[in-house]
């Protein structure tokens, strides 16, 4: 700030370049840290007027200001950006533009609700506000987000890197002197679609059609839920209709509200644990794993491949049969492909990365191999066979992941030569769209084992948990009460549509009768049975026996086409199963009164998965809540408004969940008898999970 | 053990030195009638190697180089190919039955006559005998074509090679969508009516949308000369420079024309139309006339421009390579040796153009010469900033460090013995052709400017590069 005044006081300075010295980001966006530090919603008000007033002064700069943008330019970056007079962008992978505020449960609270549509028009502004997307800059372009592109050079006299960014500034300078010389204008030729657009939009009437559609998608997809999006809606609304004053003013003042609310204090907290998690806290490796072998190309297994491949390891894909990893190919290839119809990759780079995958039924090429991967079916004596298969071949320094759901993996290892070389990875289907890997360690698994398990998770972009081995380890374990719990509400006479509707408008994104039809019913009576062996009493609710007749039924969930509704191919619309109508009736039990309203339903779910999940820090399994959290909202679909389940027992009050458990044990028994921890937090409120 | 033996050579004493490849190659049959004009030349060894047959070029000829859309128009590339041999069984005498193997290089290939170099050589009259094929390598088509015969005659499999390249931009293949072509390929296995109809009844209006060529990597899909831009201002060659490099391609060529020193300029009388004699794309224009144009690919502040830029060109180019000792036996004086060669390809994206750099030091180290032994450079310009950007890349050591694996950078080549007659930018370059005229330009540059040594280099599309030494023939 202090420079610009010093560039609008000089005589000398005709125009200005705002360009960024750290290669890879303009702005990544505001520092949450500040705003988490105010008290009071005014103190955030009088931020983000500041903010405003900043960035006002530079809208009016009578000396042009050009932004070149390389890398990210996110948050108060784009905002800051779209302030200067003209934007020119660098055209790579990495600069992106975008306002993910709204995925903090708060707004552009620096101008950016007022300013944005009017630069990209009220629809465009609306998406990009409501959705948090990051747009590359091809497309900014095209939306009249960025004024200019510039191509990353390759190498020269330099780093390619260091010379992209001095060519950007040169390019920026340029551009910064014809525009004070007039010689360059600053409005942008429109095209017919944005010329009409931008015409009706002069029409109030359709202005509150959009406003109205917008809305009501936002309600819809939120359940009510989300506080952010409708506060945007509203502030842009205020903008538009009553001008800019009263826009500014409810843009800071809404800010300030979203601030504080549980909301965002859940998911800003989630976007902490997702930087962390996205962390190697083990240390680099000592070897490197370049060389990768995956043992079956089921789902799983190819989905492995799938997020390898494409970060360049080099990847072994292993099966039995020449039809299973015929499958399995094409399933990797599919992948790839529709990254191509969506421009995300050329039709030669999909190539080039499909050459990094090697299909083969036999183990040759394996004594290259630094990691295997096992992703064989989820049988203890199979998963032995294997690895010893395995070992046979592979060079001594190479590891062997097991990924598997529920298998404890020191039962895995003890047939093991080199248990320390032992890991389980736990990969969530569909593999290349769940962003969580569960990395479970046993007692004798090495530290580098565990370094270079999370050095590979971490290139197959994913977001890490490394937790103890155990039965279930940590996601599995707190899945399985809230799914016996699922069984009994079934039992109980709920139907699978409303029970799915409950949970969504819980928050989950998948309801519980349709998660149980993803997961698999075979796998579900697998998982409930094996962990109802260790857990005993504690882990009942429901009947096994559902699940039992469903899978002799055949009713697998969506593989087999019928679960507890009936899935066919290109029709969108699930209908419910009327032949689980018989296997409900016959395992029906009567439902209790004082627990069974719609309420008392989720809670049922919530708290006993809650309670798991706390019990699971209790015992060790979890080293940090924050692994919980993230654990529970990226692979279980936690409903994320609440910050996963230990932020909620923060922003719920621990409490108030041991009285509803209490209640529930009043009825059930033990299944809801609370843990010692959350008791302990109930009895000392100043008692946290996060400070 | 080559670069040694050569080293060896080339410090000794130049009584020693004959007596010396004597007692290497005593069964050349030839090394003897070299031996006595080739001592009259500069104090510089000569490229033989022991055990390897000395190639040489009898002579080479191109038709004049037309830009696309004028003379040529309506011929097809086989016209031009033709004529390019008849030219130079005009200008050598060859007779035509002792030719061994004819080799042409093209880059976009007219589907009929895939084969361009077969039915050139019917057409031009060579015996039905002699095998010929094609090949292709983008811009180094034509050099693909050179070094192919070399092999055939250094493997001693021939003795006498045509070897020549042709491109015709006027008219490229365009075709027709691959739905509209899966739809005429089905139809012509319809049998019924109904089978026919049904076909017909997928057609959609979009299927007669036509695919065009387009001069773009397909790894990439980036065009060349958006790419020849970020070449440049990865280099940070300016504008200015690279209009003024162009400049001096126009006014060298200008001149070279003039004085008749592009010898190798062979009449084309085109059906139905007047002999054409010259090249006609040379165009010396102003710095200030070239200034005005806005940048062709990368708009609106590239620095790449239709006046610094090789245009479309239409032409054809064929020469007649020997072994040494065929040529003389037939009475031929020869031009110049053809000596070692390097291919090199790098990656396709950001390197594209950068052929010459790589391939420079690799074909010196490899025939034991340094920059300072080169009299004559003939590069291939495909743009100025392309030129201009990879002298900069050879006179980088953080380039030769960072990039090429090598110790130290290799120097950029004096310009005044640099493209001394203009080149692709002011001559033309018809891509599968432009190899031919490098290695007789650097050819006929060295015995009419004197010197012993030539370096001639190009790069192509998919990021490949190649550099070949041409030694004069001692006269």
């Amino acid at each position: 700030m202090e420079v610009m005044n010093e560039i609008w006081a000089s005589d000398q300075i005709r125009s200005a370049v705002l360009i960024s010295s750290k290669p890879g980001c303009f702005i990544a966006g505001a520092d949450i840290n500040m705003i988490a530090s105010c008290k009071t919603p005014e103190e955030v008000t009088k931020l983000s007027q500041e903010g405003q007033r900043m960035f006002e002064k530079l809208e009016k700069s009578t000396k042009p200001v050009v932004a070149a943008i390389s890398g990210a330019c996110l948050g108060g970056g784009l905002e800051l950006a779209i302030s200067c007079q003209y934007r020119i962008a660098t055209k790579d992978r990495k600069t992106v533009l975008g306002t993910p505020e709204v995925l903090l449960g708060i707004l552009p609270g620096a101008g950016g609700t007022q300013r944005l549509p009017k630069m990209v028009g009220v629809p465009a502004a609306f998406d990009m506000m409501l959705t948090g997307r990051n747009i590359r800059a091809d497309r900014a372009k095209k939306m009249g987000l960025v004024d200019q592109l510039v191509e990353p050079l390759g190498p020269g006299l330099k780093p390619p890197e260091e010379r992209t960014i001095e060519y950007l500034e040169e390019v920026a300078v340029t551009f910064a002197k014809g525009l004070s010389d007039k010689k360059i204008s600053i409005k942008r030729d429109k095209g017919l679609v944005e010329k009409l657009t931008s015409y009706a939009m002069s029409i109030p009437f359709v202005r509150q059609q959009i406003y109205k559609k917008v809305e009501e998608k936002v309600r819809k997809q939120t359940k009510g839920l989300y506080p952010a999006p409708l506060k945007i809606i509203d502030v842009v609304k205020t903008g538009i209709e009553q001008g800019s004053d009263a826009g500014y003013l409810s843009e800071s003042q809404k800010f300030a509200e979203l601030t504080m609310t549980k909301e965002s204090k859940a998911l800003i907290g989630l976007y902490h644990g997702q930087v962390l998690c996205k962390k190697n806290k083990f240390g680099a490796p000592q070897k490197e794993a370049k060389h990768l072998a995956i043992l079956g190309a089921g789902l799983m297994g190819a989905g492995i491949a799938q997020v390898s491949v494409d970060k360049g390891l080099k990847t072994i894909l292993k099966d039995a049969t020449l039809a299973g990893l015929g499958r399995g190919q094409q399933q990797v290839f599919k992948g790839l492909n529709d990254k191509v119809k969506k421009k995300a990759l050329t039709s030669f780079e999909r190539d080039s990365i499909f050459s990094n995958l090697m299909g083969q039924l036999d183990y040759q090429g394996f004594e290259k191999a630094d990691m295997v991967i096992e992703a064989v079916f989820e049988d203890l004596s199979l998963k032995h066979r294997v690895l010893k298969e395995v070992e046979a071949v592979i060079p001594d320094h190479c590891i062997f992941a097991s990924n598997t759901s529920a298998l404890p993996i020191n039962e895995i290892a003890a047939v093991s030569k080199r248990p320390e070389k032992v890991i389980g990875m736990h990969y969530f289907s569909p593999v290349d769209k769940m962003q969580l890997l569960e990395i479970i360690t046993t007692e004798k698994t090495s530290k580098d084992t565990t370094a270079s398990a999370v050095a590979v998770g971490l290139k197959q972009g994913k977001v890490i948990i490394v937790v103890k081995d155990g039965p279930g380890f940590y996601t599995t374990r707190c899945l399985a009460p809230m799914m016996s719990e699922v069984l009994r509400i079934l039992q109980e006479g709920v139907e699978p549509k409303k029970l799915d509707s409950l949970t969504t408008s819980f928050g989950f994104p998948v309801g519980a009768a349709t998660l149980v039809d993803e997961v698999g019913v075979d796998v579900a009576k697998h998982v409930s049975e094996d962990l109802g062996k260790a857990f005993g009493e504690r882990f009942g609710g429901g009947s096994v026996e559902l699940l039992k007749q469903m899978v002799s039924r055949g009713f697998l969930g969506r593989k087999s086409g019928k679960g507890f509704y009936i899935y066919q191919e290109g029709v969108k619309s699930k209908n419910v199963n009327s032949d689980m109508d018989g296997i409900l009736a016959s395992l029906k039990v009567p439902p209790k009164s004082d627990v069974s309203s719609d309420e008392d339903i989720q809670y049922r779910l919530v708290t006993r998965f809650v309670n798991e999940a706390v019990m699971c820090l209790q015992e060790g399994i979890l080293a940090t809540p924050t692994e919980g959290d993230i654990g529970a909202v990226f692979g279980l679909g936690f409903p994320p408004c609440l910050g996963g389940p230990f932020r909620f027992v923060d922003l719920y009050g621990a409490q108030k969940i041991v009285d509803r458990l209490r209640k529930y044990e009043a009825a059930y028994g033990t299944q809801f008898s609370p843990c010692q921890l959350l008791i302990d937090h109930a009895s000392s409120p100043n008692k946290k999970f996060f400070q | 053990m080559t670069s040694i033996l050569t080293y060896t050579f080339k410090n000794l004493p130049n009584t020693s030195k004959w007596a010396l490849q004597f007692s290497v190659r005593p069964l050349s049959c030839s090394s003897q009638l070299r031996a006595a004009p080739a001592a009259q030349t500069k104090s510089k060894k000569t490229l033989a190697k022991p055990n390897m047959r000395n190639i040489v070029v009898v002579d080479g000829v191109r038709i004049p180089f037309l830009q696309s859309g004028t003379s040529y128009k309506d011929l097809m590339p086989h016209d031009l190919a033709r004529a390019a041999l008849s030219g130079l069984l005009h200008r050598t005498n060859v007779p035509k039955d002792i030719v061994d193997y004819i080799i042409f290089g093209t880059v976009i290939q007219e589907v009929k006559t895939s084969n361009v170099a077969r039915e050139a050589a019917l057409g031009a009259g060579f015996s039905d005998k002699t095998p010929a094929h094609t090949v292709t390598m983008a811009c180094i088509s034509a050099n693909q074509a050179m070094t192919t015969g070399l092999g055939l005659i250094a493997s001693g499999q021939s003795d006498v090679i045509v070897a020549g390249g042709v491109e015709l931009m006027s008219d490229v293949p365009i075709r027709h969508s691959r739905k509209m072509r899966k739809m005429m390929l089905e139809l012509n296995k319809a049998k019924t009516l109904g089978q026919r109809l049904s076909l017909f009844s997928k057609f959609r209006l979009n299927f007669l949308a036509p695919e065009l060529p387009a001069v773009a990597e397909f790894s990439t899909s980036e065009t060349m000369g958006h790419s020849a831009d970020r070449l440049a201002a990865a280099f940070a060659v300016s504008r200015q420079d690279q209009d003024e490099y162009a400049l001096r391609s126009h006014s060298l060529a200008k001149k070279a024309q003039d004085e008749g020193l592009l010898s190798d300029v062979v009449p084309f009388k085109v059906p139905g139309k007047d002999t054409v004699t010259k090249d006609n794309g040379i165009r010396p224009s102003s710095l200030e006339q070239m200034a005005k144009l806005k940048p062709a690919f990368i708009k609106p502040y590239g620095t790449v421009t239709a006046a610094n830029s090789s245009f479309l060109t239409d032409g054809a180019s064929a020469m007649l390579i020997m072994a040494e000792e065929k040529a003389l036996a037939m009475g031929y004086k020869p031009k110049a040796y053809l000596r070692d060669f390097v291919y090199v390809s790098q990656d396709p994206k950001d390197q594209l153009l950068l052929g010459p750099t790589y391939a420079t030091p690799k074909v010196l180290e490899k025939a034991g010469l340094t920059m300072n032994d080169i009299d004559a450079f003939e590069f291939h310009e495909a743009f100025s900033g392309q030129i201009l950007a990879n002298f900069k890349a050879m006179d980088s050591d953080w380039f030769a460090q960072n990039y090429m694996g090598r110790k130290t950078k290799v120097g950029s080549p004096p310009l005044e013995k640099f493209n001394n007659w203009g080149g692709s930018l002011s001559l033309g370059h018809p891509f599968g052709a432009t190899g031919c005229r490098l290695v007789m330009a650097a050819a006929n540059r060295l015995r009419k400017e004197g010197g012993q040594y030539g370096l001639v280099a190009a790069c192509a599309a998919g990021g490949q590069g190649h550099a070949m030494i041409v030694e004069a023939y001692p006269k």
